[in-house]
């Protein structure tokens, strides 16, 4: 962990672009044309189509969470009927969940990052590369497919026997959701693979970037939980297509193993989720507080820590499912000590600015929200885990806005922090950074007035997948819809200034932030190969801002 | 204070001994939540001023935690985090151990109702009378899918699960009525499955049950009664009622949805049924009158044929009233808006 002595003039330094630009194009214009594109092996080009597709279905799951909230702006019916409003909150929920939270950051940042911060050439296996991102969309196209032809009205979580009974059709989506397990298995066995085998001279187990041990805990859980899930979702489309009898009673079968079946995987994919952005936001706040890591190993191990505990601690759904009171205790215990490694986390976080030099950019405006967020949301979390608070919070409007605190928040800060960080990286053009102040402000706000107010409806005791409600939840109802307005509004200027950047954006120099972390060290855009020349080798860690006369005398706190 | 916390965080009053408990943890873990992310967020945000860049490229100080450091990230929070685990784990044992001498009422979900009965007798739909300051335990199941029984003002909960009993309990500390909501989703009318439980004084819970007594011993004489000694009722359905229990309609067919050796009257008029045949039909006075006639000509699938023909043995009138009676047997509506009293099923 103590830095080497022998430092470079300048780490972050590329080699002069002019000289090699003739014989390496960036990845960018390495091939022009549509097939290039489609059939590339290219783990920047498969992750500039995984942020190209994830942004779409992100646009999808936004347009029905902004149904649901103008339906709930009265307490009888609004704009759409009962059936519609079914339909659309279980498609709000499984196209953000399935096709946008757990394929964002690991498909498009993950892809793009992890071999360019390990200095590879590629990922390990570049072919099962692509096919995750075919999978994922052929997943995609079925689930969708489904929601045009009849849609679906369980809610994303699928609890049975309403999943095998309800006339809507079940089996196009959860197949798809199936077809997008495996995507989701391929990705994370790739990274696996990638991390213990393609790391560059130098780059030792405690040298990697922090975002990289993230994406190795998130790849872990995807290969261990996510066949779970495939395994879960096969025998929901059995028992309503052919009435297998698993999870009914009136043949035999038991509801509440549906409920942990699903929640082994479910429980654990939060994790998928929000380990990323975790991953993120460490090399964001390092590389814009220009210091190394506070506590790089208590980061790196908490990331695995979570990973495992949280395997055990899916019972802390099924708080009032009938699920004894000894189980219960043994979960919310486990719950606890995710709630631990978070806080170390956060703590580091918050030290990682300590003596630092803050560059107060919209990567680290959102670095705001997002340590607001996981503090919040993470500690209503853990107040969920006391098992007594969630007899009156379970299934109302409070567990909606805890994960929309901690899982769903955490993860749009750091997928928007990641985007205005790597932008420059990965399209060589420069955003607006005034606008992208502005929106990153809208955001944070919009995220907080819409959620607060639903904070409040669960302690007041409204059920979450309401479509009419008692006429005294209405004011905050309303709150929450002018909130998500606000949001919608922030996405929309983003997108605005990010697509004006994209194709008239000034030229961004090769690491317009200055930053250390490995990634910049190459040209951005970089060649199709990473690096020109030789492997490079690395002699410090990452985001190592430390002039280099004092390199040697570390400062314990 | 509890008032003022409890406005301020939007809580429903409390009503229940439980309610009591978890708001006190509620409380404390709500404001050290407050205070810690106000402390993180002032150290960050006085960090972001005192540390803020001052030339480009500018380097920094090499700064690592030390073990005192990192022993008070993982310590101070732990010790929060079991402290709550402790107390809300013995409130979550309390809410789980009903008291030995709870009063029963089992409660059935059913889209989209509540049915609760008492083992003494009375049964409800959609609304729960309960006595104050007695701890009363819920047995709870489910018919169809999945629901869940919650009273906010007492913030208890629980599942109801097809194919088992669930249970919880709850001692409500003062009279009044109290809303009951579902929140597991079981489709599309889950937001209009509401009832009440009406939470009585000890006195007039007495008096309550008594007359609820009385009402269901009045419901079964006049059903037994013999027709010949009293005079003809002004209704059909009424009349029905009596021929139905006089020729012995009820040996084999019940009137709260429960199938018995044929199917339940309750409902029967309108609903689809499939016939033995596969064919559906919808039932309407020509069928069921055809089912009292010849009953083996259109057996609905499932139940044996063993009903015996009436064919002689009722008039015609007779005949009409027990058409009338079934008729009337529906399903109770969901009701919305505010309660309009109990809505009992007559007791057989």
């Amino acid at each position: 962990m103590s830095p080497s002595s022998s430092i470079a003039a300048e780490p972050g330094a590329v080699p002069a672009p002019d000289e090699h630009h003739e014989h390496h194009p960036s990845y960018l214009v390495d091939g022009t044309t549509v097939k290039s594109w489609l059939l590339t092996l290219d783990h920047k080009r498969i992750g500039v189509m995984y942020l190209i597709w994830v942004l779409l279905f992100f646009l999808i799951g936004g347009i029905y969470a902004l149904i649901v909230r103008l339906e709930l702006l009265t307490p009888g019916p609004t704009i759409i009927d009962a059936m519609t409003y079914n339909r659309a909150f279980t498609m709000h929920g499984v196209v953000m969940i399935f096709l946008f939270m757990i394929p964002a950051i690991p498909g498009a940042f993950g892809n793009f990052m992890l071999p360019l911060m390990l200095g590879a050439k590629d990922v390990a296996f570049p072919r099962l590369n692509l096919l995750s991102l075919y999978l994922l969309l052929t997943g995609a196209f079925i689930a969708i497919w489904g929601m045009i032809n009849g849609g679906m009205d369980t809610g994303w979580t699928f609890y049975t026997p309403y999943s095998t009974h309800t006339t809507t059709t079940v089996a196009p989506i959860l197949f798809g959701a199936f077809i997008i397990g495996f995507s989701s298995i391929a990705t994370g066995l790739n990274f696996i693979v990638t991390t213990h085998t393609m790391r560059a001279p130098g780059i030792t187990w405690f040298k990697m970037p922090l975002f990289v041990w993230a994406m190795y805990a998130t790849a872990c859980i995807q290969v261990l939980a996510t066949p779970v899930l495939g395994l879960v979702l096969l025998l929901v489309v059995g028992e309503h297509l052919f009435h297998f009898g698993i999870f009914d009673p009136a043949q035999g079968g038991d509801p509440v193993l549906f409920q942990h079946l699903f929640w082994f995987y479910s429980h654990p994919a939060v994790y998928i989720m929000v380990l990323p952005a975790f991953g993120v936001m460490s090399e964001v706040v390092a590389a814009f507080s220009r210091k190394n890591i506070f506590g790089y190993r208590a980061v790196a191990f908490s990331s695995l820590g979570i990973a495992f505990v949280g395997f055990f601690a899916w019972g802390h759904h099924m708080f009032v499912s009938g699920q004894s009171t000894f189980n219960a205790g043994v979960f919310a215990v486990l719950t606890m000590l995710v709630g631990v490694f978070t806080a170390i986390k956060v703590f580091n976080w918050v030290g990682t600015v300590y003596k630092g030099a803050v560059d107060f950019k919209t990567p680290f405006a959102y670095f705001c929200g997002f340590l607001y967020f996981t503090v919040f949301g993470g500690m209503t979390g853990v107040a969920f885990a006391t098992a007594s608070l969630d007899v009156p919070w379970h299934d109302t409007y409070f567990v909606v806005a805890h994960f929309h605190f901690i899982m769903v928040g955490a993860t749009i800060m750091a997928f928007m922090a990641a985007l205005h960080y790597w932008f420059p990286k990965m399209f060589g053009k420069m955003y607006h950074e005034g606008w992208g102040l502005v929106s990153a402000a809208l955001i944070i706000l919009g995220f907080n007035a819409t959620f607060i107010p639903q904070f409040l409806l669960g302690n007041a005791g409204m059920p979450r997948r309401y479509y009419e409600y008692p006429e005294r939840f209405q004011t905050l109802n309303v709150a929450s819809t002018a909130g998500a307005s606000l949001l919608a509004f922030g996405f929309l200027i983003s997108a605005i200034y990010l697509t004006y950047a994209l194709v008239y954006g000034r030229r961004a120099a090769s690491n317009p932030w200055r930053s250390r972390g490995y990634e910049w060290m190459t040209e951005s855009p970089p060649p199709t190969h990473n690096f020109v020349g030789p492997q490079p080798t690395y002699s410090e860690e990452p985001h190592f801002y430390v002039e280099p006369q004092k390199a040697e005398v570390p400062d314990a706190v | 204070m509890n008032e003022l916390l409890n406005t301020f965080l939007f809580l429903p009053e409390q009503a229940s001994t439980f309610a009591e408990r978890v708001d006190r943890l509620h409380y404390f873990v709500v404001s050290v939540t407050m205070l810690s992310s106000l402390a993180v967020g002032t150290a960050a945000v006085f960090f972001f001023f005192r540390y803020r860049k001052r030339k480009p490229n500018q380097t920094t100080e090499y700064v690592v935690p030390s073990v005192k450091t990192e022993f008070l990230f993982v310590s101070l929070p732990l010790f929060f985090f079991l402290t709550w685990f402790v107390i809300g784990f013995r409130d979550f044992v309390f809410v789980s151990t009903p008291p030995k001498d709870a009063m029963d009422v089992y409660v059935m979900g059913k889209q989209w109702m509540w049915k609760f009965s008492y083992p003494e007798g009375p049964n409800g739909v959609n609304v729960l009378h309960v006595p104050a300051n007695r701890p009363v335990r819920l047995l709870i199941t489910s018919r169809d899918v999945l629901h869940s029984f919650f009273v906010p003002a007492f913030r208890i909960k629980m599942d109801a699960i097809p194919g088992r009993y669930t249970q919880t309990w709850f001692e409500a500390t003062k009279p009044g009525t109290y809303q009951i909501l579902c929140t597991e989703y079981c489709g599309l009318s889950h937001s209009k499955m509401l009832g009440e439980v009406v939470v009585l004084a000890p006195e007039e819970w007495d008096a309550w049950v008594k007359e609820q007594r009385k009402g269901a011993l009045q419901n079964r004489q006049d059903a037994l009664a013999d027709l010949s000694l009293v005079p003809h009722p002004a209704r059909m359905a009424e009349q029905g009622q009596k021929v139905a229990a006089e020729v012995g309609c009820f040996k084999c067919h019940t009137v709260n949805g429960e199938p018995h050796i044929g199917p339940t009257f309750l409902g029967l008029y309108g609903r689809t049924e499939t016939l033995d045949t596969g064919r559906n039909i919808r039932v309407d006075e020509a069928w069921i009158t055809q089912s009292m006639m010849d009953p083996g000509a259109h057996l609905v699938a499932g139940y044996p044929n063993v009903m015996p023909t009436y064919q002689g043995k009722l008039t015609g009138p007779q005949t009409a009233a027990i058409v009338e009676y079934i008729k009337t047997l529906r399903t109770p509506d969901i009701r919305t808006g505010a309660s309009q009293g109990p809505t009992y099923e007559p007791i057989q």
